[in-house]
């Protein structure tokens, strides 16, 4: 800890409020909110059951005042079978983990939708997350709830081939339409890595003799 | 080449002119206008499809995807500090802002926080992206309404922020000065009696858009009570930075939450507007960036000495994690959720970024204007390509 810092007069404070509004959540939900957690200071995190999804959000907005959209996406939580691409590709390709573990608040799947709404008046968010199904991908779509959700779907889906039931209109944003794959799961590759390895890994081995460590982490072209 | 006589010319005039009365009579069938995506109007790539009946807009949608560069999966085999060389291309024009919350975020996991000169130092490069960026906007509110002459004059005095950005990091639009406990290098000789003659300049300039277009009888016609934004349809949407103030809501990221940043340091002012129409947009902004000018001043004024780069290890490894950082970016509300898994590199980021809300909002709010009104709605709810597509 950086001895010029002084966060531990701000920490108390915040949490207090995150505990509060964790009450205030969990009484307007009810079996809705499977698990939470707070992260002092920062953001409280919850994780709501599949089916009570959009309706989860319609009650927060409605009674706890989450009116602002802030974004909603996707985490893939199996460990890439690909690594970061810094190994020889020709080279025998080395064990890696395949446990999946999910984070802040829990999880029982591969991957979860997440989100993230703000009250406007009091500018206190907070992240929603829900498993996504494994077998069937698909989650209770909140265009009805939040109308900017829909764009942010639609890049889910294509990314993530996570489908939300009830959106309008579930077509692609960036790729094209006869794309195979869903470049943000973990489990797509990323070629430019697997043709060639990563240059750019040197620059964080330790260097003989130390080093001046700017430069060592190059430059913008 | 065969010869139209004038006979038959007049003829088919007429039949023409039948069809366009029946036409009226059995609802016309409609039109689709393709804008873009290179159109010299859009900003870059972005590429409208509008459905028209006679001129006015009977549904539009933006198809994006020009410029999208996938910085979400690249993130995910890069290390934290090589990531700050892809958030600098989100928004070009502002880009040491899209440094800032990414940096934070990874500050916030490892829990080290930079030394007071180097927030001080951040957040006056930080407002500096905004009033450099901002500038362009207000210079290109012009040109879409063809008036030529204030984006010259933009054009002109943004060049001395770029330079002030150039001098302190050595780049004028991708600086790569952030780094994860403080930053690169310390100010050089001399730039903070630059910056102070350069803020003089700036609030001249915006004096000089203030008097060129906003009190111009064509400007206001053409953005008064045209794309009004409803504070309700715009926070469902998402809309952020000075497109939401400009709808009456009074939230500024930097003012409503506590970071290590020194916003608080100082006194400065939130301007919002509460038509929520073009013209609101536009004079927020405009206001904004004056008001960006007296808090660099007032930075300065209070600049601490001390180091500028906090101790950290020679390879930098995020302990396990998730954070969520958004600053008030010139766009918008810019913010990371950053998930570590304890590596040398990002487990998975999502970059929320500002254009992307900001834009999904036109199918709604292009209904109904007419074909004109497109120009000055899109240029006022000012995007950057990069920023909407990532």
């Amino acid at each position: 800890m950086n001895p010029l810092s002084s966060p531990a007069e701000a920490t108390p404070r915040q949490d207090q409020m995150r505990e509060q509004l964790l009450s205030d959540v969990t009484a307007c939900l009810g079996d809705a909110l499977v698990e939470s957690h707070i992260n002092v200071g920062n953001d409280l995190c919850v994780r709501i059951a599949t089916d009570a999804w959009a309706t989860s959000a319609a009650a927060l907005k409605a009674s706890l005042g989450f009116d602002y959209f802030c974004f909603l996406s996707a985490i893939d939580w199996m460990p890439s079978p690909f690594g970061k691409g810094e190994e020889d590709p020709t080279a025998e390709r080395e064990e890696r983990s395949t446990e999946i573990k999910q984070g802040l608040a829990g999880g029982e799947t591969r991957m979860q939708v997440f989100a993230r709404l703000v009250n406007h008046r009091t500018h206190v968010g907070i992240t929603m997350k829900t498993d996504v199904p494994d077998a069937a991908p698909e989650v209770p779509s909140w265009v009805s709830v939040f109308a900017g959700a829909n764009w942010h779907e639609r890049e889910t889906h294509e990314m993530f081939g996570i489908s939300f039931s009830g959106h309008p209109d579930l077509r692609n944003m960036y790729l094209p339409t006869d794309f195979e794959g869903h470049p943000l799961r973990k489990d797509f590759p990323l070629l430019s890595r697997m043709v060639k390895p990563w240059p750019g890994i040197v620059d964080v081995e330790p260097l003989p003799g130390g080093g001046d460590e700017d430069e060592a982490e190059g430059s913008a072209p | 080449m065969t010869m139209i006589s004038d006979r038959q010319q007049l003829a088919y005039i007429a039949s023409q002119a039948a069809d366009a009365r029946v036409n009226v009579e059995l609802e016309t069938e409609g039109m689709t206008l393709n804008i873009g995506p290179q159109h010299p109007a859009t900003h870059g790539t972005l590429r409208i499809i509008a459905r028209l009946d006679g001129e006015q807009v009977l549904w539009a949608e933006p198809s994006c995807g020009y410029m999208h560069r996938g910085y979400e999966k690249l993130t995910e085999v890069r290390t934290f500090p090589q990531v700050t060389a892809l958030v600098n291309r989100i928004d070009w024009l502002g880009s040491f802002a899209n440094e800032v919350p990414f940096i934070l975020a990874a500050e916030q996991l490892m829990e080290i926080e930079a030394p007071p000169r180097a927030q001080h130092i951040r957040t006056i490069l930080f407002e500096l992206s905004r009033i450099a960026n901002v500038s362009l906007f207000l210079g290109d509110l012009g040109v879409q309404l063809g008036a030529i002459t204030p984006v010259f004059f933009a054009f002109r005095d943004r060049e001395y922020v770029l330079n002030l950005i150039e001098g302190a990091t050595g780049g004028r639009f991708h600086p790569n000065f952030d780094r994860i406990g403080g930053l690169k290098d310390d100010l050089p000789a001399g730039w903070i009696d630059e910056t102070r003659a350069v803020m003089k300049k700036m609030r001249k300039f915006c004096d000089e858009i203030e008097n060129l277009l906003f009190g111009n009888e064509i400007f206001e016609s053409r953005t008064r009570g045209i794309g009004v934004i409803p504070r309700d349809v715009a926070l469902q949407y998402g809309m952020s930075g000075a497109n939401l103030r400009a709808s009456g809501v009074d939230w500024d990221l930097r003012r409503d939450q506590s970071l290590p940043m020194a916003w608080d340091k100082v006194d400065w002012k939130v301007w919002t507007h509460n038509d929520g129409d073009s013209y609101a947009r536009c004079w927020v902004r405009l206001q904004e960036t004056r008001e960006s000018t007296y808090i660099v001043e007032r930075l300065l004024d209070t600049l601490p000495s001390g180091p500028v780069m906090t101790k950290v290890p020679r390879i930098i490894k995020v302990p396990e994690g998730e954070a969520w950082i958004s600053t008030e970016n010139p766009l918008g509300e810019m913010g990371y959720y950053v998930v570590s898994k304890g590596d040398l590199g990002p487990f998975r980021v999502k970059i929320r970024s500002a254009s992307f809300n900001n834009i999904s909002i036109v199918p709604w709010l292009l209904k109904g204007v007419y074909v004109p009104d497109i120009i000055t709605i899109l240029a006022s709810l000012y995007f950057i390509l990069g920023d909407i597509d990532r």
